[in-house]
Order: C-alpha cells, then structure tokens, then sequence
C-alpha cells in the first residue's frame, strides 16, 4: 500500500497525478474465505480492517450489493459524540471517539475528524433537568459534558437564536467539546484502503441472497456473483438487517424507517459547531464548503425506498427558521433519505446469534455514524473470539428476552 | 407522499393519519404463563418485510378511528385497507 504524504503529492503533482495507485483492488470473489462480511459500510468496512489488523485474520471478504459507502455511511450528517446516558453507552461510544481523535494517522487517510462540539438544547425545564442529569451522568463516566446557559450558548454559537420570546425559548445546552464531525466517504475509503492493503477483499455489486446454515452452523453464503464458503460470516447491513436476519431463519426486533437530511447552498462560515434539539427536532452544522447540513426525522412507517416524505422536512426547516432565523432566506440544493434499522430501546444489537459462526451487528439506527471505529473494532473482536468483547458484552440480542435493555431514547431522540 | 383510503372518511394526505406498527399481533390469553423468550418474542420481536406489510392506521385527525392497511415498503403503494379484526388479504 503505497503512502499518502505532502512528499507523495509533489512526486504525483511532477507526474500531473496520473499515476496514483488504485486506493483498492476489485477482486473476483473466491469460493472461500475464513470470514465474510456483508455489508460495505463503514460498519462493516471497519470490521474487515480490524479483523486483517488486530486480530491477524487476512483470509476476509466484504460483500456489498451497491458501493462501499453507499448506504448510510455515505447518506448521514457525520455527527460524532459519546454523551449518552448509560453506562454501557459510554462505554462504545467513547471507545469510538477515542479511536476517531487518532483515525486520520492510523488510516494514513484524512477522515476530516473535527472535534468542533456538539450542543443539545433544553427548550422547558424537564428537558433541562434531564439534560442536566445526562451531563452529569457523563462527568462520572469519563465522558467530558458541560452546561451552558442561553448566554454561553449564544456565545459559543452567535447565529442561534436564545430570544425568550420564542415559540420553544432556549433554556440551556449540554456542550461536548470532544465531539464534532467527519467527512463520511472518507471514512468508508479509508478502512477500504487499509484492509485491502492487508488482503481483504472488497467485492462490491455482490448481494448476499441467503445463507448456507447446516446443522445449526453457517457454511457460506449465497450471492448474486454465486456461492462463497465461509465458517465465520458477520452481517453488518444496517437498513436491511432484517431481511438478512429473515434469510438465516432468525427475527430481529428492529423496524427500518427512511432517514433525511438536506444541505443548503455554500455560505461563508457562520455555524462553528453542531446544535441540536430534540424538542422541536432539528439539528444543524456546516460542512467544509459552507454548505449547511440539516438532519431531519424518520417517516413514522416500515420503508426501504431511501426516500421520505415532504412533511418532515417541512417540520425541520420549520424548526431551523426559528432557531437560526439567518437561514429563513437560504437555498436548499439537495435532500435525500437513508433506511435505518431502528431499535426498541434506541441501542444497538452486536454479538452472537444461535446460529454458529453467524453474528449480528445492526440496530444503530439513526445514530450508528459515530460509532463506526469502535464498533467495527469490538465486532471484530467477536468475529475473531467467536465471543463479544467486554465493551458490547451488553448489547446481545438476547436482551429483549432477559429484559437488560440499554435505553438510550433521550440521548439518541433527535435522529442523527 | 402516501394517500391513505379512510374506510370511514375516504382518500387523505398521510399527514392525518399515524402509523401503529405491524397488525394482527395477538395479546397471548395467558401472560402470566408465558416463557421469557415468549414474551420478549411478543412485545419486541417484529416483522420488517421489503414487500408487503400488513399495518395499523389511526385517522387521528379525522374520524379518529383505527383500520388496517396492506402496504408495500418499496413502492409505499396502498394495496388494501381492511376493518380490524378481519384477516389479512391475499394482495
Ligand atoms: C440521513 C441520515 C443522517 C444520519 N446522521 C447521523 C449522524 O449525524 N451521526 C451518526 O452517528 N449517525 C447518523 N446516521 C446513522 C448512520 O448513518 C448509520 O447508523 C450507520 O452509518 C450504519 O452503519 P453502516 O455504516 O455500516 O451502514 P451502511 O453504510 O448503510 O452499510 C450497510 C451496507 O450493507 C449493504 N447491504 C444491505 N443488504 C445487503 C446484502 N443483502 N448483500 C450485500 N450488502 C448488503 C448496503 O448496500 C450498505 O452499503 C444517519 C443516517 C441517515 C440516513
Ligand atoms: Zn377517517
């Protein structure tokens, strides 16, 4: 795998950047590997790199029926923070944060982490209490979390509106400086490009069609480019989950609802940080070329269209005009809708299923994004272990039978 | 945009309307019998086909009243309405 460095580039720029090497191969899929992925998101892409890279297992396939990235990876708002309420919560997404603050120089590809905050607004006073109780539930937990009042709020962030006059008056914010964004596709590139530097093949328009299960064990997989042998497959496929799950015989207690977001025309820089409210749920930040990004709610219904309806939107701008009144003015370029895999108590499911050698990694919703390092770091971990690691020990699937949910509805309520 | 045929109130924008999650669930006779995984199985477990999907509808801003309705989750087509309490259609 060849190096990216500023020497890199000027050698390129010599040669007027025609000979750059291919970031991955595309290979022919082979009638047999020692693990199989499927699903090519940074989820799953994840997975395969720390497979290859911590766990010695190089022998892997990534199978995806569309693109890498072209799911939910490369669909979302990339808001990356780890203030959730629980301890479990805690525990993966700040494993993850920790991982994206090094991601860019572990991957040698710029992941555009940038740690430029999040804030969570209160809009009445249970809100704020709950709010309050969440930061310092993160405080105890390691996790870093401070309270702002409108005032602090309006300074850290000068284009939102605190005007006690408003509809849902701004009482207070919880701020997570460590938290930020990250550029999606880069995301799914980079772990693309480090595993396939250490020979995992990614294998892209390759939909899994059903699974060879014999004796309670998972033999391979069947596919649109034929059948491929594998004694360990791990299902990483977001939206689709279920119908994967269905394939191999088992139920999930996870619905698929589309997703939205929309960008607006480029501006000047006006939006330093990433401002969220769960109340009149809406939340906003910019990208690097100026555009804002606005994430929006699910459709209330089951949908695999990767289209939503125009009612949420509406909502959402309306919620924007109000809390960041500059905008009421501004071009919308484009909106488009992911299928995400929504579970019961707003937390994910990674681990073991009762079949052998088939394991599970979905339900993260409309909030997964963040999570991308750590949990394809733990879910590698299972994969190789054939147990889970401590930190999604949790998260089994077998929860929604012993009753040890993780619920997460306040800290994960405005989809993102 | 889904139009939604009230069987009470006739075609309606979605926006009336909200939607109650997989129909024909049955609440199991005796509860207090039920094993762990019967019970998670009852109130967590649900189907999330890609095809058709049997639902309930509630005409919140209308007449009020609960029907269900066949819907593909592709195409978001409306494939049936039916009364609650009658068996799913063959669509
Ligand atoms: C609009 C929107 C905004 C969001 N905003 C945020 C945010 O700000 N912060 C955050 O943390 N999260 C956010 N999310 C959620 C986040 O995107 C997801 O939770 C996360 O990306 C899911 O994991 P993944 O990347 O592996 O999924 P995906 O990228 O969806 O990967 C799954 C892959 O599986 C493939 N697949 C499916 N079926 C098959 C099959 N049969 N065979 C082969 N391949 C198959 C799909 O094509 C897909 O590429 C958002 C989601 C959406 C839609
Ligand atoms: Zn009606």
């Amino acid at each position: 795998m060849a190096r990216y460095s500023i020497f890199a580039l000027a050698r390129n720029a010599l040669r007027r950047h025609r000979d750059w090497p291919l970031a991955w191969r595309s290979p022919e899929p082979k009638a047999a590997y020692d693990a199989i992925i499927v699903g090519g998101g940074g989820h799953g892409l994840a997975t395969a790199y720390y497979l290859a890279k911590r766990h010695g297992i190089t022998n892997v396939a990534v199978l995806e029926k569309g693109w890498i990235g072209g799911g939910n990876t490369g669909r979302n708002t990339t808001i990356v923070r780890s203030n959730y309420l629980h301890d479990e919560s805690a525990g993966i997404y700040d494993h993850a944060l920790k991982l994206w603050e090094g991601l860019s120089q572990e991957l040698n590809f710029n992941v555009m982490f940038s740690a430029r905050g999040v804030i969570n607004l209160a809009h009445d006073e249970h809100e704020a209490r709950e709010l309050r109780r969440r930061v310092f539930a993160n405080q105890l937990a390691g996790v870093d979390a401070e309270w702002l009042t409108p005032l602090q709020l309006k300074e850290f962030c000068p284009i939102l509106n605190v005007d006690p006059g408003m509809r849902y008056p701004v009482l207070g914010g919880a701020l997570q400086r460590r938290a930020g964004t990250a550029r999606h596709d880069a995301v799914a590139w980079g772990y693309a490009r480090g595993a396939d530097g250490r020979g995992v093949d990614i294998i892209q328009n390759c939909e899994v069609t059903g699974f060879d299960i014999r004796d309670g064990q998972v033999r391979g997989v069947r596919t649109t480019r034929g059948e491929i042998a594998a004694p360990k497959v791990g299902v990483v496929a977001a939206g689709h989950s279920s119908v994967l799950a269905e394939m191999a015989g088992l139920r999930l207690p996870i619905q698929s609802h589309p997703l939205q977001a929309l960008v607006s025309e480029p501006v000047k820089p006006v939006m330093p940080t990433v401002v969220m409210s769960n109340a009149v749920h809406a939340y906003m930040s910019q990208s690097d070329k100026g555009e804002l990004v606005i994430g929006a709610g699910i459709d209330s219904y089951n949908s695999y269209a990767q289209r939503g309806s125009l009612p949420v939107i509406e909502e959402t701008i309306q919620a924007v005009v109000e809390l960041f009144p500059i905008t009421s003015r501004l071009k919308m370029m484009r909106q488009w809708a992911g299928i995400v895999d929504v579970c019961p108590d707003a937390s994910p499911i990674i681990g073991l299923t009762p079949v052998e050698g088939l394991y599970f990694n979905c339900g993260w919703g409309t909030g997964g994004f963040k999570a991308t390092p750590g949990s394809g770091h733990v879910f590698a971990h299972t994969i190789a272990r054939d147990e889970p690691h401590a930190i999604n020990a949790p998260f089994t699937l077998d929860r929604f039978h012993s009753g040890t949910l993780v619920a997460e509805h306040g800290a994960a309520a405005v989809a993102h | 945009m889904l139009l939604i045929d009230c069987p009470w109130c006739g075609p309606r924008d979605e926006v009336e309307f909200s939607c109650g999650g997989e129909a024909h669930i049955v609440r199991p006779p005796e509860p207090a019998n039920l094993s762990d995984a019967e019970w998670g199985d009852y109130v967590f477990m649900r189907q999330n086909r890609k095809g058709v999907h049997y639902e309930r509808w509630c005409h919140g801003h209308g007449c009020g009243r609960w029907f269900n309705v066949a819907r593909d989750t592709v195409s978001h087509q409306v494939l049936a309405v039916y009364a609650m309490g009658e068996a799913p259609p063959e669509v």
